[in-house]
């Protein structure tokens, strides 16, 4: 008797169950569907159709110039074959750029390693300092640095004689301005992110602050010091400020300055197809890169630009 | 509190974990910060010492020749906006060229983060409610921020050449690229391209930490999805969003790259105060490139100083700071109530919050 009824009891609650569980379907779901539905689609749209049209214009014939057909007809290489021609110099600069990129990026993640992880986890008494020049140099109008920069790389101080326009260092030196505190403020927000109970742990067990720093924290915040060194590279990468005013000589171009000064194989008009095979051919590695590792970039811009 | 002030008196014991940290944290920021002092630090105080100079342009009259020195001349540099204008027909008038660079760089800088914050929280909502394909969208809000500024510009250029695609979707035969407002919209339209997505993003973060029993709280209560948006979502993506649009901002006053790549110098409807002091420093004027240089730095450190001030904006984000301001706040209100000069804080070591 009594199983009997809690039988029919478990079967009545699980039908109500069954009902409650299911999602109402009226009008309000779906047009709230189709309205999601909607919004992502033109999110994607919008993301993505200013850069098909780079690609479309690059696949194009080079005679084709600023044909506006929504598709390349009949599509062609010929405009990433003009990008290198010797005349443009495009390999010289893809290599400049990755001599800038690299070893800017590499600088500042030893140096910004040190930094953040003491203004992560020890207490000083200049810390608020220390952190808001940081970001007082993340927030500063880089063509303040790039003025006295300039007569000072020209030689045109009798204390500093040398000129070094057009050395490496004239590129590297400068992007240190703004590349560091990015650096350091991304990984600052990575190394908070891990619980400091991890190294209290190690200290217990013997470690001194730094040993707990190289032999727990270190191999921990990996993933965070190789977004922030993705980060970093694709800053420095994409400047256009420093390149251009202290890389003045085509040998010394950035692939950025060329892209920006392409005057290209065919005809006298601005050579479109080739500019934008260029601008393709820059920017696919660093897609590549962003979209292999989307997740842990998207994790860095969010803890270095929202703490 | 009350240890903070023993400390003074009794000779406090050692402790090990805590002590000694400063030591190894002066070792580790030092690096950093002697090259910040050395590419960011002395550049700003050669970059006043510039500003106050002016270039010898005079030729001497005892040897005909044009000296190759400068002169001190105090404010010169920056009053010369006044006293000897150098008009230009810019879309705001003709007037000073540096005035009119301030008016075009504070009139993208509102336009754009204006658009781009509405565009960037709208992108936000819309994600925050997929279910299915957030990948996708994620990924191709990737596009625009990791194309290159310059690579952007020169795209949008084609886009909006007289004979491009634009004009043919529009239907008109509108000249963006060349001088006038039509050119401004066309700057505009570029940025907001490639950075609304990035505001996107960092509000979706601000979305996510906000928990679901919120809004059922709020669904019980009778709040319409408005007042659920007004009263709930927006206060409290309220602190990524603020720190998220105030990166913007500043990042949209010193706009140099999308001009320059997309019109070119010389264009005065789009000619920015970078791009001002850039020119004037490769015509050799360093006296008036720093000075321009240097009201741009000011502008930008006034705004930033709003934001902080009105908005709320907390840029530096760091618990243990927080916990020492609050702290020193406390001992000001004590020791304005006992009449005393307080004795304040200058870490959360003995208050024993620790930072996370």
């Amino acid at each position: 008797m009594s199983t009997a009824t809690t039988t029919e009891q478990a079967h009545v609650s699980a039908a109500e169950l069954a009902k409650l569980n299911k999602p109402t379907r009226d009008g309000k779901y779906w047009a709230g569907l189709i309205g999601t539905i909607a919004g992502m689609s033109f999110i994607v749209i919008y993301c993505i159709l200013p850069f098909y049209w780079m690609i479309v214009s690059a696949l194009r014939q080079p005679t084709d110039g600023r044909s506006t057909d929504f598709l390349p007809n009949p599509p062609s290489l010929a405009n990433f074959g003009a990008v290198f021609d010797p005349r443009n110099q495009f390999g010289i600069a893809l290599v400049n750029s990755l001599v800038v990129s690299l070893t800017t990026t590499l600088l500042t993640l030893v140096f910004g390693i040190l930094a953040a992880y003491a203004l992560a986890r020890l207490r000083f008494w200049a810390k608020g300092l220390v952190l808001s020049i940081i970001i007082a140099c993340s927030m500063f109008p880089g063509i303040t640095l790039l003025i006295p920069l300039f007569k000072l790389f020209t030689g045109n101080y009798p204390s500093f004689p040398l000129n070094w326009m057009n050395t490496y260092q004239a590129l590297i030196i400068p992007t240190l301005s703004f590349g560091l505190p990015l650096c350091v403020w991304n990984l600052t927000a990575f190394f908070r992110q891990l619980p400091v109970e991890l190294e209290h742990a190690a200290m217990v067990d013997g470690c001194t602050p730094g040993q707990a720093f190289v032999k727990v924290i270190l191999p921990l915040a990996a993933p965070g010091v190789f977004t922030t060194a993705i980060i970093t590279f694709i800053a420095v990468w994409n400047d256009y400020m420093i390149a251009l005013q202290f890389g003045t000589s085509p040998e010394m171009y950035t692939a950025i300055v060329a892209v920006s000064k392409f005057t290209g194989q065919y005809g006298f008009d601005t050579p479109w197809g080739t500019i934008m095979a260029a601008g393709v051919l820059i920017t696919v590695p660093l897609l590549v890169g962003v979209l292999i590792f989307q997740r842990r970039i998207v994790a860095g811009l969010t803890a270095g630009g929202v703490k | 509190m009350a240890a903070a002030s023993s400390a003074v008196t009794e000779k406090r014991k050692k402790n090990p974990l805590s002590d000694g940290q400063g030591t190894l944290a002066a070792l580790l920021i030092s690096p950093t910060m002697a090259v910040i002092l050395f590419v960011v630090g002395i550049p700003i105080l050669m970059s006043l010492r510039e500003s106050v100079f002016r270039k010898d342009t005079a030729i001497d009259p005892n040897t005909g020749l044009i000296p190759e020195g400068e002169t001190f001349v105090g404010l010169g540099n920056f009053t010369a906006i006044f006293t000897n204008p150098q008009l230009v027909p810019g879309v705001w008038g003709t007037q000073d060229r540096l005035v009119n660079a301030f008016w075009n760089t504070t009139f993208f800088t509102v336009v754009c983060v204006i658009a781009e914050t509405i565009l960037g929280v709208a992108m936000a909502l819309i994600m925050a409610k997929a279910f299915k394909g957030k990948g996708l969208v994620r990924a191709a809000i990737l596009v625009p921020w990791a194309i290159p500024t310059i690579v952007s510009a020169r795209m949008w250029g084609l886009i909006f050449d007289g004979e491009g695609v634009m004009n043919r979707i529009v239907g008109q035969q509108i000249l963006w690229l060349a001088d006038g407002p039509q050119s401004q919209w066309a700057i505009i339209i570029s940025d907001v391209w490639k950075t609304a997505p990035f505001i996107g993003l960092l509000t979706l973060a601000g979305l996510q930490t906000i928990p679901g029993e919120v809004y059922e709280a709020a669904k019980v209560d009778g709040a319409n999805a408005w007042q659920q948006f007004t009263r709930i979502t927006l206060p409290m993506v309220k602190p990524a969003l603020v720190v998220a649009v105030l990166f913007r901002t500043l990042d949209t006053m010193r706009m140099f790259d999308l001009p320059m790549g997309m019109i070119g110098q010389g264009k005065y409807s789009v000619e920015t105060i970078s791009m001002f002091a850039y020119i004037e420093n490769n015509a050799l004027r360093y006296g008036a490139a720093a000075a321009y240089s240097l009201l741009l730095f000011l502008y930008i450190v006034f705004i930033a100083f709003l934001f902080v001030k009105f908005l709320g904006a907390d840029v530096v984000g760091d618990d243990e700071l927080k916990a020492i301001a609050e702290q020193r706040k406390r001992q000001k209100a004590a020791a304005k109530a006992a009449g005393t000069t307080p004795a304040l804080a200058k870490s959360t070591v003995t208050s024993g919050s620790s930072s996370s």
